[in-house]
């Protein structure tokens, strides 16, 4: 293991982070931040899901048989999503209304297959739940951080109290309609990914092709 | 399984478990094993949550009764305010409680509406629901009095992108609106889910549904129509299909296929 623990747990914050580097996940990003609040929950319940699914996959990696081990990964993720709608309906009824079939869709969010597929199968169940956690905290920061942008810009509000009051209700603040949209999620996640690259600029790919230059005759 | 581990049970289980993983024996009772830990996970969190999520469903639903009668408060006990409203079964068609027939505390009007039995496919559909259920839970609030003070009756219909459900609160005159409002849908945050804010429910209040010549005239619009403001809820910014969907289904509920003959006894005063 050339990473340490704690490595594992920063790493897919900035360095690696599943949504900006490896750009998983999108789907979900952009259909959940139009509010911080359910951003936020959404964000637990994957990091739930991620580092839980990590670590059982990790203790059957070697009972699992490569034929079907696909099938086994999403049986074990589908439990545990299963498993958190389930708790959000009993103790957080508010919440799972306005989240409603996202929290099912974690099934189908690729950093928790990606994390089970490439990490989980071949590491330590300890090492594989510090790595999942990682990356569900990685996902989870972008989307407070585009869930801050919208809901703050698009609503005026953030956690639902009212920052900038808006002309609806009787304010000045008149609202951008179109960050409520999940279209806008695109931008912002793009703005993000370029202000990462910027900052971190081994973070950029190389480029596939070059533009070829040609002398002038 | 059982025959390898009757022979004993330490050394196959131990050999089953350093067995490659790839040979179809193993494949598939992984394969079962799995599935049957992750089943029993699922019923067990399912079964034993129910009882919680149940109570939540319901006092949301009592909430939003309580709401739209303006007697909710921030911190009152529910069960014990929604006391206060008696529960009817009503047979849309006829306008007449068959209490008798259903219990009011235990029917669902919405699941109804997809028992062949119980419901009726909608050939005029303006509210797209598809199938309309016959009968339908309403509340009753009384004053201390004992009379009649406001009529509950919960309405649905397709907005944007998801149906509306809720409940419209009638003075007992039934005609006046008090309030309306809608405990689940889908619209977007921000445009269509403004149904939601409350200086564009406060716009119900006062409102009338018909006319003095008896015309439903009720309409959710951007310009006031001809019958005048009475009749008149502006149309939310930016949500034009939402709003139509409200239009419509507020137009449906209170028409003749809706509460129209209720709401005619309860004029009458024979309710």
């Amino acid at each position: 293991m050339s990473q340490t623990k704690k490595e594992m747990l920063v790493d897919p914050l900035v360095d690696n982070n599943p949504i900006t580097l490896q750009v998983l996940g999108i789907c979900s990003a952009l259909a959940v931040t139009s509010s911080l609040q359910v951003s936020m929950v959404m964000a637990l319940a994957v990091i739930f899901v991620t580092s839980f699914s990590s670590f059982f996959i990790s203790c059957l990696r070697n009972q699992i048989p490569g034929s079907i081990r696909i099938i086994v990964q999403m049986v074990i993720i589908a439990s545990l999503v299963i498993l958190v709608d389930q708790i959000l309906k009993a103790y957080a009824f508010e919440i799972s209304k306005t989240l409603s079939v996202f929290v099912g869709l974690i099934i189908t969010n690729c950093i928790v297959m990606g994390r089970a597929e490439a990490f989980a199968m071949k590491n330590p169940p300890v090492a594989s739940f510090i790595d999942g956690m990682g990356n569900g905290m990685g996902y989870g920061l972008i989307l407070l951080l585009v869930g801050f942008i919208r809901e703050l810009f698009g609503a005026g509000s953030l956690f639902g109290i009212t920052i900038l009051e808006t002309v609806n209700n009787g304010g000045w603040y008149v609202p951008n309609g179109m960050l409520l949209l999940p279209p806008s999620a695109f931008f912002i996640i793009g703005l993000i990914i370029w202000a990462f690259r910027t900052w971190k600029p081994n973070q950029v790919e190389e480029r596939e092709y070059k533009i070829q230059q040609v002398e002038a005759h | 399984m059982s025959d390898t581990q009757s022979q004993e049970p330490k050394g196959a289980i131990a050999k089953f478990l350093a067995a490659s993983p790839d040979s179809v024996g193993k494949t598939i009772i992984v394969a079962v094993a799995v599935c049957l830990v992750a089943s029993m996970v699922v019923s067990a969190a399912a079964v034993s949550l129910r009882p919680v999520q149940e109570a939540n469903a319901l006092k949301d639903k009592q909430v939003n009764v309580l709401q739209v009668a303006g007697v909710y408060e921030p911190g009152v006990d529910v069960s014990e305010a929604f006391a206060a409203f008696e529960p009817h079964v009503l047979e849309l068609s006829t306008g007449a409680f068959v209490d008798d027939q259903f219990d009011a505390a235990t029917f669902d009007d919405i699941a109804a509406a997809s028992d062949p039995d119980l419901s009726v496919a909608l050939d005029n559909d303006p509210a797209g629901i598809g199938r309309q259920s016959k009968y339908r839970v309403i509340y009753l609030l009384r004053d201390d009095a004992g009379e009649l003070d406001k009529v509950i009756l919960p309405l649905h219909g397709y907005g944007l992108w998801s149906t509306l459900y809720g409940f419209i609160a009638l003075e007992n005159n039934g005609n006046d609106i008090f309030g309306l409002q809608f405990y689940q849908h889908g619209e977007t945050p921000g445009l269509g889910a403004e149904v939601d804010n409350p200086r564009w429910k406060a716009l119900w209040n006062g409102k009338r549904l018909r006319d003095d010549a008896g015309e439903l005239q009720i309409t959710v619009a951007k310009s006031q129509p001809a019958a005048g403001p009475d009749f008149y809820v502006d149309a939310l910014a930016g949500a034009t299909l939402t709003s139509v969907g409200v239009d419509n289904l507020v137009k449906f509920w209170m028409g003749d296929a809706g509460y129209a003959p209720f709401l005619a006894k309860l004029q009458a005063g024979e309710i």
